[in-house]
């Protein structure tokens, strides 16, 4: 566990994402997004590509295998497909984001929890994770051949022995909370709709502050960058990429 | 593991008999209704493998939704295999390994000075084999297929197994010579496999192979 304060003198703006709802936008390399879960249950499933050529975007193969991880907490690294960090989770209080299961689409929404059209009940209507991040995606000249698989941050899917999925109901609390530095400027691609694994019958998204803040410079003994050799090569391309001083 | 299963198909019988070397690319179409199989000719071999909607590139194999629908990490006997677009594109049918992969992804030259060191970037790997296929198959060019269709594909063969606390190994393959997965296609698809060059673990025993491919009407 390794909770976030932000100096206030650091923060650049906050914003409040509602439950079900989606965001995208550009966190430049040296800035950082504390994302913090306002009601318990909250499910942000995020995408991350290079802002200069989003043809470079968040890879879950290569972020888990050099990690050794199936999961993301503190100490661990957002790898892009061409061996760069896009961004590094400097604090979690969960320990534990689900990488593998990806969003809720149109018609697991609507079998899950009925029909909500806006026509009846406006800005309170029913919103699912695909269509959140085909909408932002579709902003910046992206879209379903860009959709890849996500980071579900404040979810928590475990397997049994036999690779059998089970969603842990109740992992994220009022004010848990996760931190991303980014180590190159970076399109971020938010939904807030519920996870496909969530077996709650309800549809009840939780709401999410959206902090940025100014991070301080990454130190040579940062853990992210010492998690592992991995992670330290990692940093090597990034640097290389952003013209710093390797 | 899960269930082990034999085919019965003859191969004498199969439409398409072709081998695919190791450290090559191969692509072909797969229509609705024919049975593809994949058959690893001397053990241990990965075969990295994505498959599109032949009508639309756009519309491809997506690991999440396959994880999440199937509620399961690995494929085996009666898995589905989803698109994006959460329809079901083939179901294996028969399976003589019983275990494979959908969490390993594809090597890459910059995977590579992450995982291993800086100066293994030179060395082939399969996402260098995907460009290829894309730059030089017939199937890529009609569907317009560039680096934006290349998402996370299956490791048939390849054994990864994630423990119940999270963590993630690579284990020696449990497949061995002769040993096969058939797919049954429920829509008409496009098959692009990498078998797979790497040298660095033991995903292919240190010992790339060629593996042999067929399909029935």
């Amino acid at each position: 566990m390794n909770p976030t304060t932000i100096p206030p003198d650091h923060l650049l703006w906050e914003e409040h994402l509602p439950g079900g709802n989606h965001w995208s936008g550009r966190l430049r390399r040296g800035t950082a997004l504390r994302l913090t879960d306002l009601q318990g249950g909250a499910n942000v499933s995020a995408l991350f590509f290079n802002a200069e050529q989003p043809l470079e975007r968040y890879n879950m193969p290569d972020t888990l295998k050099s990690q050794h991880t199936g999961f993301l907490t503190a100490g661990h690294v957002c790898q892009s497909d061409m061996g760069r960090v896009l961004c590094s989770i400097t604090g979690d209080s969960l320990g534990w984001h689900d990488t593998w299961c990806g969003v809720s689409d149109a018609a697991m929404v609507l079998a899950r929890y009925g029909e909500k059209h806006y026509q009846q009940h406006r800005n309170a209507m029913h919103r699912n994770g695909r269509d959140n991040l085909l909408i932002e995606l579709a902003k910046w000249g992206l879209g379903a051949r860009d959709l890849v698989p996500c980071v579900n941050f404040f979810s928590k899917v475990v397997p049994d022995a036999d690779g059998v999925l089970s969603h842990a109901s109740g992992h994220s609390k009022v004010g848990s909370h996760v931190a991303l530095r980014f180590e190159m400027d970076t399109l971020v691609v938010l939904s807030s709709a519920p996870h496909p694994l969530d077996a709650n019958p309800v549809y009840a998204p939780a709401d999410v502050v959206l902090s940025a803040y100014r991070a301080a410079p990454v130190a040579a003994d940062d853990t992210c960058r010492t998690q592992c050799p991995q992670n330290g090569r990692a940093f090597t391309n990034t640097e290389r990429y952003c013209g710093a001083a390797a | 593991m899960s269930q082990l299963l034999e085919s019965p198909l003859n191969p004498a019988d199969a439409v398409l008999d072709q081998t695919c070397l190791a450290g090559d690319p191969w692509m072909a179409t797969v229509r609705a209704g024919q049975t593809f199989r994949i058959l690893d000719l001397e053990g241990n071999q990965a075969v990295d493998t994505l498959f599109y909607s032949a009508a639309d590139a756009a519309e491809r194999y997506s690991t999440a939704d396959t994880i999440a629908r199937n509620g399961q990490l690995y494929l085996g006997l009666g898995s589905r295999l989803y698109s994006n677009a959460g329809r079901v594109m083939l179901a294996i049918v028969a399976d003589t390994c019983g275990r494979h992969d959908t969490l390993g992804g594809a090597c890459s030259s910059e995977s590579n000075t992450v995982r291993y060191a800086m100066d293994k970037r030179p060395m082939h790997s399969c996402r260098d084999s995907f460009m290829h296929a894309i730059c030089h198959c017939r199937e890529a060019g009609l569907l317009g297929m560039g680096k934006r269709d290349i998402a996370p594909n299956i490791n048939f063969f390849m054994n990864v197994p994630v423990t119940p606390e999270g963590r993630l190994s690579f284990e020696d393959g449990i497949s061995g010579a002769g040993k096969y997965v058939e797919l049954k296609a429920e829509m008409d698809v496009v098959v692009l496999i990498s078998n797979c060059p790497q040298l660095n673990n033991p995903c292919n025993g240190y010992n790339p192979t060629p593996i042999r491919l067929l399909v029935w009407d």
